[in-house]
């Protein structure tokens, strides 16, 4: 059966959005080498049971296939796990930290209706080996300079932390489970449902109200503050303790105005150990990245260390930068088969100047004012050697 | 500050949310409740209205075209959307529950659920322990197991006349219903200031107006 189709969620670049999207990359690559990052490639496969259970995206979500041994294989649904099963093996030798970058295309099966790709092109950093809130801060601080550098103006970064939201939850529900249940509300961004669990629980009035202003835990530094008051042990003041000081840094990088914290985010696997962020730009209806602290990663490669690091999207960035309209001037020689030499040497001289230069048998072509109309100018090259018409 | 887009589901809930928003202190036009267009404009309140099937309000908030929207939680359920679910705006209560021919029982080989809801009730039953088929229809769904189609129902039930009337009884209850504000996870960042808003004076209202019920 001839299939015409594409599999749900896969999407073509024509070359009018393929040049648009390579000038956006290099925009965002350009800053992140110039922060010293190195950009490496990983293969597309990898196999299930390495990358595929260690990484942050959810099993139903993964393209599985099998190889001729029978071992289960994966498409790399992100490219954190490589990258951490890079760094734990190859780049062994390597001193610590390591800033690592990647460009590359994603695979995620999509299990609803159509509008969402399954398959898309992430751009993104990997700090290895520096555990400080400095590491944090460079890594957020390059991803807005990196966004910045496309154009793009109106967006925000919401910050949160892991720790915070697990020693609350620790001190009052105690059990994991109960916290557990607690976390999926929050990550499900069901408040109505949070709100209705906390109010069933038989808990005193007051530990009540401590979980249920979670909910309005949004804002400025300050917010770190209000929600101090609301844990008691070391880890969680420790938690808002970073996020602070992370604040604080960002500053330092003249980016703070970017910032807001947002003290109810959470992950829906113990993947983000600490600081956790996600960026969101007007016009587009999901987030354009995030990424944030994931310390427990690397020991899963048996190469414990700690690291940091985002990830952006460059479909959902492209449509926050809007209508680009980026129109490369295209040149085109005619020529007839006596002058294709001449025609040939002519179109060298153009292209060793930069220019994009098509050179096309007349005789190839039906409708010349149909052809020619797509291009800045056209040189003909026909008729007796030796004569230039433009 | 850019303009706020609120999707609003038409027919049941519509007039409701209205006034709620009306009660909420929102300056909506009288035009409002008999217009058909499908897209309203309130400038002195920087805010649009767009006018969808209460089935769609999920589909257009987390597409992002639409910033917030009014949805009844059947709807969330059935349609697992990837959105903030932040206010129960305790209008619109009915429940969703399972109903059928009085004195029945379910076929024990190959059970039908008709259903205009085929992920609830596929989910409701698969936690019951029960196998059964699922059968979509968009609407008069008590006609299903009058005329042999199906052996259940699952649907929404607020007065319970109408299985009164095709002489249905319930027999389960699956979920309360109300409906809920959603937003959308990108406006909720970018847009907080109205939202923020725009929740804490519908919340009042809510409050209020369960102290007056009481």
């Amino acid at each position: 059966m001839f299939m015409f189709e594409k599999p749900l969620g896969m999407r073509d670049t024509l070359p009018g959005l393929y040049v648009i999207k390579e000038s956006v990359r290099k925009k965002m690559m350009n800053v992140i080498e110039s922060w010293g990052y190195q950009f490496l490639e990983t293969p597309t496969l990898e196999f299930y049971e390495t990358v595929g259970v260690q990484s942050a995206i959810q099993e139903q979500q993964l393209f599985k296939l099998l190889d001729r041994q029978g071992h289960t294989l994966v498409l790399r649904p992100d490219m954190t796990a490589p990258i951490a099963r890079i760094a734990a093996s190859k780049l062994m030798k390597e001193s610590l930290p390591l800033r690592l970058a990647y460009s590359a295309n994603v695979f995620r099966a999509q299990q609803h209706e159509g509008g969402r790709p399954a398959e898309f092109e992430q751009i993104g950093i990997e700090l290895i080996g520096d555990g400080t809130i400095s590491a944090d801060a460079e890594a957020i601080a390059l991803m807005i300079y990196a966004l910045k550098n496309t154009g793009l103006k109106d967006f925000k970064i919401s910050i949160g932390h892991i720790g915070f939201i697990n020693a609350l939850f620790g001190e009052i529900l105690g059990k994991e489970e109960r916290a557990e249940k607690l976390r999926r509300y929050l990550y499900e961004k069901n408040f109505v449902g949070y709100r209705e669990h906390v109010k069933r629980l038989s808990l005193s009035t007051i530990d009540k109200e401590r979980l249920l202003r979670v909910i309005d835990l949004k804002g400025g530094i300050e917010k770190a503050d209000e929600a101090s008051s609301l844990v008691a042990c070391d880890s969680g003041k420790k938690a808002l303790e970073d996020l602070k000081q992370l604040l604080i840094q960002l500053r330092a990088y003249e980016v703070d105005q970017y910032i807001k914290l947002e003290l109810n985010i959470v992950s829906h696997m113990s993947y983000y150990t600490s600081v956790i962020f996600e960026l969101y730009a007007n016009g587009v209806g999901l987030p354009i990245g995030n990424g944030g602290r994931y310390d427990h990663l690397l020991e899963k490669f048996e190469r414990p260390a700690p690291a940091t690091g985002f990830g952006i999207r460059l479909d959902n960035l492209l449509e926050a930068l809007g209508d680009l309209k980026l129109n490369k001037d295209r040149y085109c020689i005619i020529f007839s088969r006596e002058n294709r030499q001449e025609a040939f040497r002519y179109a060298n001289k153009l292209r060793k100047e930069g220019k994009q230069v098509v050179m096309q048998d007349i005789s190839g072509i039906d409708q010349i004012d149909r052809f020619t109309g797509q291009f800045t100018d056209i040189y003909y090259f026909l008729g007796k050697p030796g004569k230039v018409r433009e | 500050m850019s303009m706020l887009t609120i999707a609003m589901p038409k027919g049941r809930i519509f007039s409701e949310a209205v006034e709620l928003l009306r009660k909420s202190g929102y300056k909506l036009p009288d035009e409002f409740d008999e217009s058909r267009k499908l897209i309203l404009t309130v400038p002195e309140e920087n805010i649009r209205f767009i006018l969808a099937k209460p089935m769609d309000v999920g589909t257009y908030v987390e597409h992002g075209v639409a910033d917030v929207g009014i949805a009844g939680k059947d709807v969330m359920m059935e349609e697992e959307r990837d959105v903030f679910e932040v206010l129960d705006l305790k209008i619109s209560k009915c429940h969703l529950a399972v109903a059928g021919l009085p004195d029945t029982k379910m076929n024990d080989i190959a059970p039908k659920v008709a259903t205009k809801y085929p992920n609830v009730a596929s989910k409701y039953f698969r936690e019951q322990g029960e196998q059964v088929e699922i059968i979509h229809l968009n609407g008069s769904i008590e006609l299903a197991p009058l005329i042999g189609l199906a052996d259940r129902i699952v649907d929404i039930v607020s007065t319970g006349r109408t299985l009164k009337e095709n002489g249905l009884v319930e027999f389960e209850h699956i979920a309360d219903i109300t409906s809920r504000l959603i937003v959308n996870p990108v406006s909720y960042r970018m847009k907080d200031k109205p939202i923020d808003m725009l929740v804490e004076r519908l919340a009042k209202t809510v409050e209020e107006g369960k102290e007056d019920s009481d």
